[in-house]
């Protein structure tokens, strides 16, 4: 019985044996397909959408893009385009600068000093001032560093003091955008009353802004010059801001290719913002006489007044009803 | 002097993710950050093909070209490494890098960007080979002990290739000819300027 049994068994697997042998190469034959033929290919994928995204069971999403060689762009546009456009502008706006002290001067009082004061900025406007232009400095140089500093700075001072000093002009960078921002969004509010453009711009920009020769083309509070200035600082300031805060916090707002064109934008208006404001200090200080008085102490000579904001000094003595002095008498020239 | 390169066949890789835990494993990669990852493009559809993706230590490498304070450098073995002691931590590299190669652990203010941190070709950083610094900063450092990258060390299915350009793309070739299929050596063209016809 038991050999009989193994005989059928043993029959039963030559049989399921022959069947198995006969039927394999069947489907083979069958299957004479190219496996690839419908495959993904990269580089058709690439021209489709200039970029490979996919799945990825890790919990790290972003990192589902497999290829994106648009970097290259980006690439040239920082290590070249970038670099011409700053210096450009910067060295560009110095030798204007320079070439203008030189021929021009300073621009004098023409009439002297009177010696009677008027308010121009109350504390507050001096604090926010003060408080936005020490902030853009100190985020001027850490941000020029960012581009310049490798080829300028590096080779002078070696790797690890460059290293150090640029981890710490980051971290400025990162910490003084805040009371920055704060300052461009309080310079919006107080001062956008006396800035919007208007017809006596109009005629102080045809006569040059009493640049050249001694020409005063009368002016509101705020002349085309300043007024240019204040929304070089509020566009500028704005989109400084609001890139920066892109690059800050990566992949909260936008992926890759966003932060790309945000730190293009960031760095275009950042060289352009820092050459405008090269001219705003010479003008500020050694450009023109009295002028500085004006963020210094807030008061401003009468004279300067009448000569560069005439308007302004006809409104504010209307207002007061009398003249506005300080402790001198009105009727004395300073002659 | 060996080319180093990675090359995947996405015609066998079974996205199996040894490759991402072997790398995570042997250089004990901070937590949130994978020096290599399996993408699946086209996942569930035919023709789907899973591509295994690092840092591909690029010719003419974008993120040193871009890098603000130069701290990157490739050895002689075409290795794109850096220094994390020069490392800021600005993202430059990361916009810059065609694979999405560096990463940043959230140390710091405003959860920002610490020190980058990315595949290193099993080469470790400038400090001496084998050292108990270059272990913490970078991992461990198997070239210098004359080993390949384990992520292809171990590739169970032998998908991802590491070693000499040369070499690897020499038995890639093999493998076409031998198969009569191939979807190309993905990442090559943007990471070398060159692909391996097929």
């Amino acid at each position: 019985m038991a050999s009989f049994g193994r005989f059928v068994r043993l029959a039963f697997g030559a049989l399921a044996l022959l069947l198995l042998v006969m039927a394999a190469p069947a489907p083979l034959g069958a299957q004479q397909v190219n496996p690839t033929a419908s495959s993904v290919n990269e580089r058709q994928l690439l021209q489709e959408l200039d970029r490979i995204q996919g799945r990825v069971s890790i919990p790290d999403q972003r990192s589902s893009v497999l290829v994106q060689p648009q970097g290259r762009e980006w690439r040239e546009f920082r290590n070249v385009a970038l670099r011409w456009i700053g210096g450009i502008a910067i060295i560009g706006m110095l030798a204007v600068i320079v070439i203008f002290y030189l021929t021009r001067g300073m621009v004098r009082l023409e009439s002297g000093r009177s010696g009677r004061t008027i308010v121009r900025f109350n504390g507050f406007e001096r604090f926010v001032h003060w408080m936005t232009a020490t902030c853009f400095i100190i985020l001027a140089i850490s941000g020029l560093n960012i581009t310049f500093g490798r080829p300028l700075l590096l080779p002078l001072i070696g790797f690890q003091a460059f290293s150090e000093w640029s981890q710490w002009a980051k971290y400025a960078h990162n910490y003084l955008s805040f009371p920055f921002t704060i300052g461009v969004v309080l310079i919006f509010l107080m001062w956008i009353g006396g800035n919007i453009p208007n017809k006596v711009d109009l005629e102080w920009a045809k006569r040059g802004g009493g640049l050249f020769g001694h020409d005063h083309p009368p002016a509101n509070r705020f002349n085309g010059g300043q007024k240019a200035i204040y929304w070089i600082v509020v566009i500028g300031g704005g989109l400084v801001a609001a890139t920066g805060y892109v690059l800050m916090f990566p992949f909260y707002v936008t992926a890759i290719e966003g932060m790309q064109m945000a730190q293009i934008v960031h760095s275009i208006v950042g060289v352009l913002f820092v050459a405008a404001m090269i001219a705003h200090i010479y003008i500020g200080t050694i450009g023109m006489e009295g002028a500085f008085e004006a963020m210094g102490s807030g008061e401003v000579d009468v004279n300067w007044a009448r000569e560069h904001h005439s308007l302004w000094l006809e409104q504010q003595t209307a207002q007061s009803g009398s003249s506005p002095s300080q402790s001198g008498h009105a009727a004395a020239p300073a002659e | 002097m060996a080319r180093m390169k990675f090359l995947c066949d996405a015609d066998r890789c079974i996205e199996c993710n040894a490759c991402v835990t072997a790398c995570k494993n042997e250089h004990e990669v901070p937590w949130g950050i994978n020096r290599r990852r399996v993408v699946t493009i086209n996942d569930g559809k035919p023709g789907e093909r899973s591509v295994s993706m690092a840092c591909m230590h690029c010719t003419d490498a974008p993120c040193a070209a871009v890098c603000p304070v130069n701290c990157f450098y490739t050895t002689a073995d075409a290795v794109v490494l850096h220094s994390k002691d020069l490392c800021i931590g600005c993202g430059y590299c990361f916009y810059a890098c065609p694979f999405g190669a560096p990463q940043y652990p959230k140390v710091g203010n405003f959860g920002s960007r610490g020190k980058m941190d990315k595949c290193t070709y099993c080469a470790g950083g400038p400090e001496a080979d084998g050292s108990k610094e270059e272990y913490e900063k970078y991992g461990a450092n198997r070239l210098a002990e004359g080993k390949l990258p384990l992520c292809a060390e171990m590739c169970s299915t032998k998908s991802l290739l590491a070693g000499d350009g040369e070499i690897i793309a020499q038995i890639y070739k093999e493998r076409v000819t031998r198969r009569g299929y191939g979807s190309g050596a993905w990442g090559w063209k943007t990471a070398y300027r060159e692909s391996i016809e097929s």
